[in-house]
């Protein structure tokens, strides 16, 4: 189940750690950016490389926001949902978002493209409202400016 | 007025490289530290009275003091910076991770060697993706130059450096639940004592500092405790990145005198008001403290000052709230965050918070009951300090009780007319 190039990535994050199981979040990050999600068998082959039951790996998988236990679309988009965003009004925003794409938070389009998530504060609060697009960061947004840049994610 | 900890951060430009920032005197610290017994830099930064500027504003010469030294002593021990930064309305870090990042990894190394660790971690949280890229660079760097690695500067000193990207969870920013994430667990808080400096990450002792406490340091090891004293307008050392966001005319960061007034922060820095709107409260150290209003403009932004208030300094960002936001929804919002974000370790916070949460909404949507405000003062003290494993929830309280206190009509304006009079 785990490819070649994942076990090499894994077995250097359990060579920086005293036992296997402290590398489970990295692992898990590995495979993640491979596949875009944890399905429950890449869990149970990252349990069973780790040495610890798939129930326990899960209870971790599950805590973190972003790793993902459903599928995803090719781009996540973390709109920032807190404090200084509310005030400078991220719901015109998302509101702009849901037009476009047709989804809600939680939602993944129908061709795959994009998965839409609130995310807490993206530190920007000076360039608020913001949202991150997989790696790419857009700050002091106007809905007006957001098909241009929902066009650059193929 | 000096501003040692962002001199060397240019807005529109990359942060400097290795052989830049030695050029600005980069690395002289390291250089410094290594020739002087560990306890005398200890010593020096409790002198310094650099305050943790993650928040809690412990001393920070005295935090390393309690890590066991010397010939019985573990011989391992870690560092980690707590880059973790995910208080929603604080974006210090961010700049100082970005603009600077040889800063930090000098500030660890000397803070490292201070406590005798051989392994330093920094936690960033996933969404600083800049960050990610710029400590690494900066990291492989100061390896390839000899700052990490075995025998540092031929010392006799070893210390590796890594870095974890976290995987979004508000409670890493706790320090004994940024040790468990560390350890590939659930990131829930730890009971304390044994605190970390004693049995911290995989058992052994752990220094967790924040990234401005640790950029702090080389300047502290260059120039001494007494010219870091001065740099202060109040008993706490040194300058802060002070923020202000919300509705101002230019939110921003800026690295000021410790104890500088909120006036001057949002009248001057921030340009005050925008056009339009006038100012009712502010949270001055991000979305865990308590409110301050109108008749606290004057206060100085150092811990004992705003404690004085009746707030907390945290982080020293501060997120500004207007006439025309309404602040039952303000504190809805909050509220929304720290019952998502609550770990669900211990039962006030995990059945309190989507409660408290729950209650806010309703008053919101024009649902409010005449008993919700006595409901939401009970469970502003039952979810107070004391009450909870850790400082999520009373972190939690902290603006929900001050915004009963304060804006108190309000929150009965909705209950009485049914609606939000701000819609």
């Amino acid at each position: 189940m785990l490819s070649t190039e994942e076990i090499k990535e894994i077995d250097h994050e359990i060579s920086l750690v005293p036992y296997k199981k402290a590398a489970c979040i990295e692992a898990m990050k590995i495979v993640q950016r491979n596949r875009g999600w944890i399905s429950d068998d890449a869990l149970k082959a990252i349990a069973d490389y780790l040495e610890m039951s798939t129930a326990e790996l899960d209870s971790v998988a599950t805590f973190y926001n972003l790793i993902f236990r459903k599928p995803v679309g090719r781009h996540i988009i973390l709109v920032c949902d807190s404090i200084t965003c509310w005030i400078m009004d991220y719901k015109a925003l998302y509101i702009a978002i849901q037009k476009q794409l047709n989804i809600k938070f939680g939602e993944t389009t129908t061709d795959g493209k994009f998965t839409l998530l609130p995310n807490a504060c993206l530190g920007c609060c000076d360039h608020a409202p913001t949202m991150l697009i997989d790696d790419d960061l857009y700050r002091n947004i106007n809905a007006d400016e957001l098909e241009m840049i929902l066009n650059r994610y193929e | 007025m000096e501003r040692p900890l962002t001199r060397n951060i240019h807005p529109n430009r990359p942060p400097l490289t290795l052989k830049e920032y030695e050029m600005a005197g980069g690395y002289l610290a390291v250089k410094k530290a290594l020739s002087i017994p560990p306890k005398e830099i200890i010593d020096l930064v409790k002198e310094s009275n650099l305050k943790g500027r993650g928040g809690a504003g412990f001393n920070t010469g005295m935090k390393w003091s309690f890590v066991p030294y010397g010939e019985n002593s573990p011989a391992t021990k870690y560092l980690v910076a707590n880059a973790d930064e995910m208080e929603p309305g604080t974006f210090k870090d961010r700049l100082l991770l970005e603009g600077n990042p040889h800063q930090l990894i000098e500030g660890m190394i000397v803070a490292a060697y201070a406590i005798g660790a051989t392994t330093g971690y920094v936690f960033l949280r996933y969404a600083y993706k800049e960050a990610a890229v710029k400590i690494t660079n900066a990291i492989n760097e100061a390896y390839n130059a000899g700052y990490l690695g075995f025998n540092i500067l031929g010392s006799g000193y070893n210390l590796q450096m890594h870095l974890h990207t976290g995987v979004g969870r508000y409670m890493c920013g706790e320090e004994t639940a940024l040790l468990n994430a560390l350890e590939g667990k659930r990131a829930t808080p730890r009971a304390k004592p044994p605190f970390p400096q004693i049995s911290g990450l995989f058992g052994k002792p752990t220094i967790v500092n924040n990234v401005e406490t640790l950029c702090n340091i080389p300047h502290i090891i260059n120039n001494g405790a007494d010219w870091f004293k001065n740099l202060s307008y109040s008993e706490d050392g040194g300058t802060k990145l002070y923020g202000v966001s919300g509705r101002v005319k230019h939110p921003g960061c800026w690295e000021l005198p410790m104890g500088i007034s909120i006036r001057e922060l949002i009248e001057e820095y921030a340009g005050g008001m925008q056009d339009g709107y006038r100012f009712r409260g502010v949270l001055p150290g991000g979305a865990s403290t308590d409110f301050l209003v109108e008749q606290h403009l004057d206060i100085k932004m150092d811990f004992k000052s705003v404690a004085m208030a009746g707030s907390r300094l945290g982080t020293g960002t501060m997120i500004v709230l207007d006439d025309k936001t309404c602040p039952v929804g303000f504190v809805h919002n909050l509220q929304q965050f720290f019952a998502h974000e609550s770990c669900g370790w211990c039962t006030p916070c995990r059945e309190g918070l989507p409660w408290v949460e729950k209650i806010l909404w309703s008053i919101e949507q024009g649902q409010g009951k005449p008993g919700d405000l006595d409901l939401l003062d009970q469970h502003a003290k039952l979810l107070g300090p004391g009450n909870t494993f850790c400082a999520l929830a009373p972190g939690a309280a902290e603006p929900l009780q001050s915004a009963l206190k304060y804006f108190r009509e309000d929150f009965e304006r909705h209950i009485r007319n049914k609606q939000c009079p701000y819609d």
